[in-house]
Order: C-alpha cells, then structure tokens, then sequence
C-alpha cells in the first residue's frame, strides 16, 4: 500500500515538490495536501501583474483543479493545520479533519511582519502576501483614492506600483535613507525612486511611521515627525517572517524558521520543511528559486532514503517586477576595503551598472536601467571566474569580450551550456537547447511547458526565445512583417494584438514589454501607440499628449508660419446668424487674417497665433461652439443636404440624421480621420459616395456606404447595406466605424483598411451578425463616455496652460544689458 | 556671454519644449525624458517650422511640419537631410535653468 504524505500549505515550494516526487516515484505516496487558502497552487510571484490589471487569476495558476485529480491527490481547500500530533502521526484541521501521515512536509511559507504601531488593526490596513489581500487591494482601489504602502522594498515597490495602475494616489514610505536598501546601493536605489516617482508615486524615505489614524476605518499615516500622509487605503509591506508557530508548537527544532539539514529534513526524521518557513544554514529565503532547489532536495529525499541531495546556499539574483523598470541585483555589495569596484554610469539612458569584486572575482552585481548582462554576471559569480583579463571590459556586459561587440544574438550563442536562463527555475542553456532539439519543441509555449524556463516571472522570455531562434534557425520565425517602425520589429498588427493580450496599459510597458530597441520611440511609433491605447483601455489610459503630434496636443491645425487655423464644429453642417456673428466677432477682435469655407461644411479661420487661441475658443465657446476636430485622426464632419426639410426631391430627414450621428460620435479618435457625408437622395448632393462613411437616403429606407476616397485616391464607396430605420443606420455606422477602430493600423483610412480586411468580412461583422454589431457599438458608447469632453473649453478652463504661452521673454534691454 | 534665468525645469514638461521669445527671435527649450536639456532657435533648416512644437524622442525632436528630425545635441538634420538649426548654450543650476546670450554688441541692440 501506498505511504501517506501530508502536506501543510500548497504554496509554490510543495507544488514544485510534488511534481518532482510525480516524476521520480509514481504512485509511492498518497498525497494529501492541506491548504488554508481555499485555493489551488498558484504562481505568487505574479500577484504583481494581477494588483496592476496586466494579468488575472487564471493566468497565473500553476495546478488547476483537474491536476490534483489526475493525480489522484487530495486537496483540503481552506483547511488550516491547527495541530500536529507527532505520536499518533497525525494533523488536525480547523474543520475537524484528522489526517494520519507516514511522511509529513510542512510548508506554511511567511506571514507579513505587521508594525507594531497603534491603529494597525483598523479596517483599509492590509498586507500584500496572498490573492485574498490583492482582491481587497483592488476593491480598495476602485475608490480611486489615497493609498500608502509601508515599505519600499521589492514587495512595497510591486504593490504601489499595482495600485498606481489601478488609479489610485499613491505614497511609498520607507524607513532607509533610499529604497531597497537591501539589493540595491544608494545610487541605483536614487534611479529607482527617480523612476518610481516619474509614474506620479511619491515616495518619502527615512519615514519612520508613528501610528495609522482613523475611527474603526484607516484615515491616513502619522510619522513619528508629525506629518500626516491622507490614505483610505494602508499596505503593510516592511518584510515578512518565517511561519513556524505550528511546528514550534509541535515542538520541532526553531530558530528563525523550522530548523532543517542540507536534506530538508526538521528534528524529527519523518517531518520535512520547504519554503519561506524553513531555515537551512543559518539562511531563510523569500525568493523562489532557492525554494525551489528546497523542492528538488526533499522530493530527493522522500523519494529516496539513501539520496544525497543537499540544498547549498546560493546568493539569487533580485529582479523587481514593475512594468517599465529594470533591475538586477546579486551577491554583497557592500564597500570594503579588500574589494575593488567598476561603476558605470550613463545618465541620459538611465543606465547604472556597478560591479564588486574580491580577489578578482564578481562578488556583487547591481544593474539598473539595462540588465541583460545580469544571466552572464551571475554565471561568472557562481562559477567564481577569475576576471583579470576581461577586468577592462567586464562592466560593459558579455559582448564586448574579445575586442568587438557581439551582436545579442552571438552573445547568446558565446554563453556556456550550464549559463543559467532562468533564475527563477533554475534552468540552464543545455537544458533548454536540449528539450528544443529532443522534444521537437516550436513554440515559447512548448518550451515553458516543458522546461519551466521563463514560465515564473518571464523576464528571461528574450533569451529563451533567442534560443529557439538560434537552435531551430529559419524555421523559428515570427511572420515576415513591416515593422511599424525602426524602433521595434515588430508590425502594427502585431503590437495591437500584444496590447490586448499582454494588457499593456501605457507606452513604457509596451516599449518595454514589446523591447522596443530605442529609449522613447520616434515620432511615427509613439503616436500610433498612444492612439491604439486610447482605442483599447477606455477610461483606464491617460493619455499621453506629449506622444501627440502638435495638432492634436494643442487643439488646431499648424499653418506654413507656424500659426494655427480654427474649426468650429457646424453640425451638419448647418448654422445660425448668432454664430456667424460671434465668429464674425472673433475674427475682427483677434485680427484673424482668413477665412474660409471648408470642404465639410464649416468655417476656418486661419491665422491664429497659438497664445491667442484659448482666448479665440473662450468667445466661440460662450457662442456655444466647441472644437470641429479639423485636426484629429478622429471624426472631422458630417455633410448633409436639406433632405425632407426644403428640397423637393429629399426622401428622409438627411440633414437631421447627419447631425444625429455627428452628436453621437464626435469626440472620438480614430486610425486616421474621418469623414462622413448624408445624402437625401440618390442625386447626392452631400457628395457621401466619396467619403469614408456615407449615406444614401432612398424611399424605402437608408443605404449605407463606406470605403469612399477623394483625396490622394479616387475611390467610389462600397456598399455595406440597407437598413428600413435611422436608428439602425446610426447603430450600423457605428458598430463600423469601432471594428475599424480596434482594427487598422494607425494612419491607415477606412478605404485602405477595407481593402485589407475585405468588404465580405467588414459586412459579415458589422451588417449581418448582429450579436458583433451590438458588440462593437457598446463598445463605441462606453469609450465615448470617455472622449466626448470639448477640448476647447478644457483648455480655455486652464488645461495644459503651458502650451500656449512662452516660458520665458527676454526684452532688448535685458539681452543687451 | 551672459547667462540668463529662464524658468525651471518642471515649466516644460518632459518629452517636451517651451519657448523663450528673444529680441533675436524665439528659442526652443527642450527636456527629455531623461531630463537633459537643450536650447536651440525654433527654426527648422528645412522651411523654418516652430521645432518647440515637435515630438521630442530621446535626444531629437521631429519638426511638425515637414518631419525633419533634428539632433537636440548638435541642431544638426539627422537621416538622410542636410541642414542645421543654431544651438544655444544651457545650463541646469538646482533646476533653475539658463541660457546664454550673445555677448552685448551693437548688432544685438539693433535687433
């Protein structure tokens, strides 16, 4: 009959050594697994990405339910061990459960050290360790109020970067004199709050918390200097202790954590301990690679009577997981008189790079800003490599050895077989390169599956997929594609789709998610991105203005001499005495040099100075005039002609159904512009057979057309189809024009797109499925919620004042002074 | 030469410029992302477009009317144009920031 196994906790340290124990000895044990989350075995390292919205739950579990099934282990969800009775061999749960074992694992990890501080138990104080606390934290969040993590180490630093992407104000406190003090000297710890800061995260340092105010509820953070930091919302991160209460209780050896050998094996021979609670050499560990080695060494163990494993220290690289920010740290970098240093810095790349040696061999490592050399650093660590001869060298990373840069490629190529990939996982090149040749392994996602390498944390995703491109050559090749631009190598299509997939939320995290080869973009990618984020997070993304071509950052369109023309929305193109008279008043006031009718059916006044334009739009404002977006990849105008009102011939309402859509769908920005014409009859005096989007009003209902060109192209519309009633032309336009949004490429109008796509397929989805129609023009209401706001009147309001006035004037005398 | 006070750092927003008007006409004041900063006239080689109008990218800002992309470093066209806008001396003090001005002469009083 099968051993009884127990284990108490189903973190990713037990997981890992059941798989183990699954692999090595089938159907030896049969597990049983006690853990008080009422969960399965999920990936904690990514509760990160999940508190920031990048990632869900699902995605970041390790064993669904149907892995405990198929290997018939049983699993108490929201069971806590409450007592281990080493006599009888056997644990009690909090329900009741009694569990007989022949081998125990305990495996409880860490509880949070909480500050002992008054007000520390008031409701809005919470701890960052498990998926309970970061669904309160995102409950928390959606107040969009204040919030302040204790703590600005790697966990403080995770959480209040989530919460800043959830929309909350942030404040960072920490104890040191600079942020993770631990891994990281002052000077990259300097960048790094630099960095922090940049995402609008305040952080104070050498902030000793005196007390949490607040009735029954947290209402803010009193340091012990008297200031008061407002917070709905208080994360305790300021480290975490070993949970060995249950073993020490059981009366097992403890110091720190449950004391264990080199086999993992506690004081009593049939009791085992993995994870964050135990303490092997004098060391506890919070990161996951060393618990993963715990892993491999107690499955040894259990397998094996006789085994020899033993877990050796080893220092692990630190990595921080926040979208946009690289870090590595590694070993001891403390100063010391038998210890030499190589720093680099590189200011206007943000680059820190500091390298501490003893006796000519890597004992320490600190990366900032670019940290692809952290494997290569690490391997010469580990393997204690005299660096005398590549000392020179050593700081600008592996390519440089031996006179000429290597490309990244051949760098990857140049590492050893036992180089390490993944820190995470511990797995090295041959591992990986082995599996790829062996397995017939094609995809990123075959190799995660069957190597573990970057399957953790994934920051070592490049490397990995180097290493396919370099073992499977030509045949590993993402599609041929035009890139968007000399920043990246990927296409506009792609970097949609990885947009969505990847939930990047603002510009770094594409940049760098995405690894964008220059620091900020150029000028033709970071438009494009700023428009497919606006188009894809409604309401969630800010946008960026300083990524928006000058048009569209100031409102108005920029003239030969730098002056900027004037576009009031007319709409329909329809008008009254009271606005041509305040436009009249304008143009006289201001001394507006031109003006002049335009192709769609409004006024231009052209020859605006920029200082003078929120004072133009303040008086066309009070007229009631808001902006006609004559600048904006966007919807532009909406022609009509008089339809049923006056012309003899008119079949529908054209005019009012040309200012309907145009009410409904200003605003919104879109791949290029946007131009839209309603006709009353076939004669087509609105000219709508040319335009992007155009309707053809007829007896029996309305025809609508789209896919027109009149401008560097002549192009006759397309037909999408017919529709009996106005509200399902407007629900047809606009379900057109979102599937057109969410799909072109940036710059890419409607007619080119089509052509692209096909018209079969633009009209399967958006005229005959009606389930994708409702689809996509909910998702055109939600986003507008967000767009319809008249620019102008911000503006004139006291938005982005700095745009329109110059920093500074130096008058002749002062020049010449 | 002479140093004058202009602003400070945080009046221009990053990835961003604002203008100085100068009896010599008007200078573009550009931060980075990074925060360096850079001074050259508002005049693109090409057909005089307003550079501080541009989309400023690591250290080079493309000029919104015609999409010459200039080196902030050297006011030099960079790719395959040719051309070259006048650079002005910056600097950064506890971020206040200053530019230089041409030394008092005649010719700058006439201006």
């Amino acid at each position: 009959m099968a051993e009884k196994l127990v284990i108490i906790g189903n973190g990713m340290a037990p997981g890992r050594m059941l798989e183990h124990l699954l692999e090595s000895v089938p159907g030896r044990y049969a597990v049983t697994i006690f853990n008080a989350e009422p969960r399965v075995n999920y990936d904690r390292i990514m509760l990160s990405p999940v508190l920031s919205g990048e990632k869900n739950f699902e995605q970041i579990i390790i064993h669904g339910d149907g892995w405990y099934i198929k290997n018939a282990i049983t699993l108490y969800k929201g069971h806590k061990i409450v007592a281990i009775d080493r006599d009888a061999k056997t644990v009690t749960s909090d329900h009741g459960v009694v569990e007989p074992y022949d081998k125990l694992v305990i495996a409880t990890g860490s509880v949070p050290f909480i500050l002992p501080v008054p007000g520390n138990n008031l409701a809005g104080v919470l701890s960052y360790r498990d998926l309970d606390d970061v669904n309160a934290m995102l409950l928390a969040a959606q107040s969009r109020t204040k919030a302040v993590v204790i703590g600005g180490g790697l966990l403080g630093l995770e959480a209040a970067a989530g919460l800043e992407a959830q929309g909350m104000d942030v404040t960072v406190l920490h104890l040191m004199p600079t942020l993770m003090e631990r891994q990281l000297d002052p000077a990259a710890g300097y960048l790094l709050q630099r960095a922090i800061e940049d995402r609008g995260i305040k952080v104070i340092c050498k902030a000793n918390t005196k007390a949490i105010i607040g009735h029954k509820k947290v209402e803010g953070v009193e340091l012990a200097d008297g200031r008061i930091i407002p917070a709905t919302l208080v994360v305790m991160a300021a480290g975490i202790k070993p949970n060995a209460g249950l073993a020490k209780e059981a009366g097992l050896a403890a110091n720190r954590g449950i004391l264990v050998d080199a086999g993992m094996r506690t004081s009593d021979p049939a009791i085992f301990a993995v994870g964050e609670c135990a303490e092997v050499g004098g060391h506890v560990y919070g990161l996951v690679a060393p618990l993963y080695e715990m892993a491999r060494v107690a499955a040894a163990h259990l397998a094996d009577a006789k085994s020899t494993a033993a877990f050796v220290h080893n220092d692990t690289p630190t990595k921080l997981k926040v979208t946009g920010i690289e870090l590595f740290s590694l070993g001891d970098f403390a100063d010391g008189d038998d210890r030499h240093e190589i720093v680099l810095r590189d200011a206007s790349a943000g680059v820190y790079k500091r390298i501490i040696l003893k006796d000519n061999r890597i004992i320490g490592t600190v990366l900032y800003g670019e940290t692809a050399d952290g494997a290569w650093f690490n391997d010469l660590k580990k393997k204690q490599v005299d660096i005398t001869d590549m000392r020179d060298t050593l700081i600008f990373g592996q390519a440089y050895q031996g006179g000429t840069p290597l490309d990244p490629m051949a760098a990857v190529a140049a590492l050893p077989d036992d180089a390490e990939i993944c820190g995470c996982n511990g797995v090295c090149k041959g591992k990986i390169v082995g599996a790829i040749q062996e397995k017939g392994l094609t995809s990123l996602d075959d190799v995660r599956a069957h190597t573990k390498a970057s399957a953790s944390c994934g920051s070592c995703t490049g490397l990995v997929e180097q290493l396919m491109s370099l073992t499977l050559g030509a045949s590993y090749n993402p599609a041929a594609v035009q890139p968007m631009c000399g920043c990246t190598i990927l296409g506009h299509d792609d970097v949609r789709r990885l947009i969505k997939a990847k939930e990047l939320k603002n510009i770094y995290a594409v940049m760098q998610e995405l690894e964008w080869t220059t620091s900020c973009g150029c000028a033709k990618c970071r438009p494009a991105l700023n428009y497919y984020l606006v188009c894809d997070w409604p309401g969630e993304y800010a946008d960026d203005y300083q990524s928006r071509f000058i048009n569209e950052r100031v409102h108005a369109n920029i003239q030969k001499n730098g002056t900027y023309s004037v576009v009031p929305r007319m709409w329909g193109g329809v008008t009254s005495a009271k606005e041509l008279r305040a436009i009249a008043d304008v143009v006289d006031k201001f001394n507006i040099p031109t003006v002049k009718v335009t192709g769609g059916q409004r006024i231009d006044m052209l020859g605006v100075k920029k200082e003078d334009l929120p004072a133009v739009w303040a008086d066309l404002g009070k007229a009631g005039f808001v902006s006609g977006h004559a600048y904006a990849k966007g919807l532009r105008t909406v022609k009509t002609c008089v339809g049923t009102d006056w012309c003899r011939f008119g079949t529908q309402n054209s005019t009012g159904l040309g200012i309907r859509i145009e009410k409904f769908m200003w605003g919104s920005w879109t791949p290029a512009k946007v131009k839209m014409a309603v006709s009353g009859c076939p004669r087509n005096c609105a000219e709508a057979t040319c335009k992007d989007v155009g309707v053809i009003c007829v007896d029996s209902g309305y025809e609508i057309h789209f896919a027109g060109a009149a401008g560097l192209d002549i192009k006759g519309t397309e037909v999408l189809g017919l529709v009996k009633t106005e509200n399902e032309a407007l629900e047809v336009i606009v379900a057109l024009v979102q599937m057109y949004r969410e799909q072109a490429r940036y710059l890419e109008r409607i007619y080119k797109w089509a052509k692209r796509v096909t018209i079969d397929e633009i009209r399967r989805q958006v005229f005959h499925n009606l389930e994708k129609r409702k689809g996509y023009y909910d998702r055109f209401v939600y986003s507008q919620r967000f767009a319809q706001v008249d620019p102008w009147s911000e503006r004139v309001s006291g938005l982005h004042k700095h745009e329109f006035k110059p920093m500074a004037t130096i008058g002749l005398a002062q020049a010449a002074e | 030469m002479r140093w004058v006070l202009i602003g400070s750092l945080t009046d221009i927003p990053r990835r961003g410029a604002r203008c100085v008007e100068t009896p010599k006409g008007k200078i573009a004041v550009f931060r980075t992302s990074e925060d360096r900063v850079f001074a050259i006239e508002d005049h693109c080689p090409h057909k005089g477009g307003p550079l501080s109008q541009g989309i400023v990218h690591a250290a080079a800002v493309t000029c919104p009317l015609h999409n010459w992309v200039i080196s902030l470093e050297t006011g030099r066209a960079l790719g395959a144009d040719e051309g070259s806008a006048r650079t002005i001396p910056v600097k950064v003090e506890s971020d206040e920031i200053f530019i230089a001005l041409a030394a008092d002469s005649k010719a700058d009083r006439a201006a």
